[in-house]
């Protein structure tokens, strides 16, 4: 045997040492993946009797959905826009008790009603905030939906979990329908509970003209609420398509406000008359014609047909642009 | 750099380490591989596997790759070889231009990821939301994955988190992680079910000693279990230290695919002798048949051939009046194998 071999063998008898011991401080993981695969099985007893609700949440896929809704509404941000929105009602409130206090004096519209009724707070809150900061908020938040996810690198670990793509913009797109609903009714409630410490109450005069008590009228603002939120549906879509298509979420987020005040300065050039009845904005104000008697129902349903054909086209061409790019970030 | 010895030593208890564990039978290593790699089918097979980027550029180039089940394959390249486009191809990321892959004989795209369950992966590093804590980061990715049960999520990701050391850092949020602790996150995302694959993109990237040796242990101990690993990693040590198998890329291309015995026997050993008489030594050396004797400086080498022992050598050259300082068979390390497939250049490939 050669000097070489001799020390070949050497080695491997070193080796080998060396390996029993790895194999020995392998030893506790081992010991607990054993604790893991029994883990199922020890779990199945309580998973034996599971919630209804659990498994109908897990039949849909929607644990993600869940997850997607903690987090959008843990998300600081989220809460600071969201806390703005309920900032301008009480402000509008205060403002105006105040110039009341001290001129005697009123504005026109639903805020010249607010003194009269403090539920009209809650219409003049969202005759306010649904041509700008409903529209910003969402923007926002529906421009970040996938670029965000994008840019931090966390989309390709989503999708390689798995999550199928076109779950996924599911998920975004039911998320962004909840926050649409959960800003303007943070708007309404914020107004509601300000409007009903700073002014006094009763029945509510329409504006046909009609006197409705503050019950019924309380379910009219419902009902606006949800148009409102219903009004916006069609730039989520918008705001989600536009983040499927860059990886930088302040650019989507830019295109996803900005195109808010694009359609309400085109609304303003009759120039572009042709076009303007079919801009998302056309029939924003239409819910107004809740708080007549009867409800004029043809510019409600309008403006709930643009919104619909909106999310079906951008909803669309998310779908084909997600479902069909390569996501290298 | 290490020398033969080391090496072999080095490669040795990862070897060792997979079959004990794995089969029940000490001893067969061979045998604990060969019977997992026949009659089913590769982990990974990708076919002409090519990608073209919108610039033009080829950043895969018609890549054949085998991985079998069980191996601890290393995936070596120099920066912009294409490594982490190919692993996303692999996971159905990005969409080749040509030519397909699959990961247990199903494809993945797109539209079809539902063989990614049996997959964990780390790509181009760790990603998270930084305003989430670890443990949210974790049941979040946790959440999107739909053959992932509520019921053990928190066992599951406590287990994943103490795997990585992560354990007393659950808590805090994602964005005041060090860069090694995010890396750590990234791979309990990875480790949150039982996985057939992991697919690790250079895994321990920014850890510290204690960490990358506890992610090497934590490999070979998954890779004892039976989970198949691909490592993609420039980092030479690393990959000779637990990989079984390797695949070489350069310029997005194959250059060489074996195992890492096969891929260092490429290289041939040098009989190295370190003297004060260099001269008398370089004669001696070709005196005994000794080819390609190079003399630098008080080291003198020549080609380790099977014929020329070693002690007789040394034999011959004391008796010659040299004076031995160190005496010894230098084996090539996987970096000088490396080196010669991909070349010296510095410069990455535009
Ligand atoms: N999205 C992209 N667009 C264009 N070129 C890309 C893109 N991603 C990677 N490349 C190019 O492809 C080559 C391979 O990159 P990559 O796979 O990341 O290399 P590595 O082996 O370092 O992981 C590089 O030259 C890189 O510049
Ligand atoms: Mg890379």
């Amino acid at each position: 045997m050669s000097q070489d071999e001799v020390l070949a063998t050497a080695t491997v008898v070193v080796a080998q040492t060396a390996a029993r011991t790895e194999v020995q401080t392998a030893t506790p993981a081992v010991a607990q993946t054993g604790v893991r695969t029994t883990g199922p099985a020890a779990a199945a007893p309580s998973s034996a009797t599971p919630s209804p609700w659990r498994s109908v949440i897990s039949r849909i896929g929607g644990t993600l959905l869940v997850n997607e809704l903690r987090t959008m509404f843990r998300r600081n941000r989220n809460l600071v826009l969201l806390a703005a929105l309920a900032a301008i009602p009480i402000a509008i409130g205060i403002a105006i008790k105040v110039s009341l206090r001290h001129h005697g004096q009123n504005a026109g519209g639903f805020l010249a009603q607010v003194s009269n009724n403090g539920l009209f707070l809650v219409f003049a809150s969202l005759s306010l905030t649904l041509p700008i900061f409903l529209p910003m908020a969402l923007g926002v938040v529906a421009g970040d939906s996938i670029s965000g996810e994008a840019s931090q690198g966390t989309l390709r670990y989503l999708l390689v979990a798995p999550v199928g793509r076109i779950r996924l913009l599911a998920v975004k797109g039911v998320s962004l329908v909840v926050f649409c609903l959960v800003s303007t009714a943070v708007v309404s409630l914020a107004a509601l509970l300000t409007g009903l410490a700073l002014f006094p109450t009763g029945p509510v005069t329409l504006l046909s003209g009609d006197s409705i008590s503050m019950g019924a009228a309380t379910v009219k603002a419902v009902w606006i609420t949800l148009l409102v939120a219903a009004s916006l549906l069609g730039l989520a879509a918008l705001g989600l398509f536009v983040s499927t298509l860059t990886d930088t979420p302040i650019a989507a987020m830019a295109v996803a406000t900005g195109v808010t005040i694009l359609c309400g300065i085109m609304q303003v050039i009759p120039q572009l008359s042709a076009i303007q009845p079919w801009l998302y904005t056309a029939q924003w104000p239409s819910y107004a014609d809740v708080l007549r008697d009867p409800v004029y129902f043809s510019g409600i349903e309008h403006n709930l047909e643009i919104q619909a054909g909106y999310v079906a086209v951008f909803t669309l061409a998310a779908w084909a642009r997600l479902t069909t790019r390569d996501v290298s970030s | 750099m290490s020398t033969g010895a080391e090496v072999v030593g080095a490669a040795a208890p990862v070897a060792a380490g997979v079959t004990p564990v794995a089969t029940g039978v000490a001893g067969g290593v061979k045998a604990g591989v060969a019977a997992q790699a026949d009659g089913s089918v590769p982990a990974i097979a990708t076919s002409g596997l090519s990608k073209r980027f919108r610039g033009g550029q080829l950043a895969v180039d018609t890549l054949d790759l085998a991985v079998p089940q069980g191996a601890v394959f290393g995936f070596l390249g120099p920066n912009g070889s294409g490594k982490t486009t190919t692993i996303r191809m692999l996971l159905g990321l990005i969409t080749p231009t040509a030519g397909g892959c699959r990961l247990f004989g199903e494809t993945v795209d797109a539209s079809r990821v539902s063989t990614l369950t049996r997959v964990g992966a780390l790509i181009e590093g760790p990603a998270h939301y930084p305003y989430l804590t670890g443990r949210a980061n974790l049941a979040r990715y946790d959440a999107a994955d739909r053959t992932a049960d509520p019921a053990t999520r928190a066992r599951r990701i406590d287990r994943a988190l103490e795997q990585v050391g992560l354990g007393s850092a659950a808590e805090k949020k994602a964005k005041n992680y060090s860069l090694g602790m995010k890396q750590r996150l990234g791979l309990a995302c990875a480790l949150l079910q039982p996985r057939d694959l992991l697919i690790l993109d250079e895994p321990t990237n920014g850890l510290d000693p204690q960490g990358m040796r506890e992610i090497r242990s934590l490999i070979t101990s998954l890779a004892a279990q039976g989970t198949t690993v691909f490592l993609s990693s420039h980092l030479l040590d690393e990959i000779e230290q637990v990989c079984t198998d390797v695949a070489i890329m350069s310029r997005g291309r194959l250059v060489s695919q074996g195992s890492v015995t096969q891929l260092r026997a490429g290289q041939r050993a040098r009989l190295t002798v370190t003297t004060p008489d260099p001269a008398d030594a370089a004669r001696v050396l070709a005196e005994q048949g000794g080819t390609d004797v190079q003399v630098a400086g008080h080291r003198v080498d020549c080609d380790a051939r099977e014929d020329l022992a070693p002690d007789v050598v040394c034999a011959a050259l004391v008796a010659s009046g040299v004076r031995v300082l160190a005496f010894g068979v230098e084996r090539p390390s996987l970096e000088d194998a490396f080196v010669a497939l991909t070349g010296e250049g510095f410069d990455v490939a535009g």
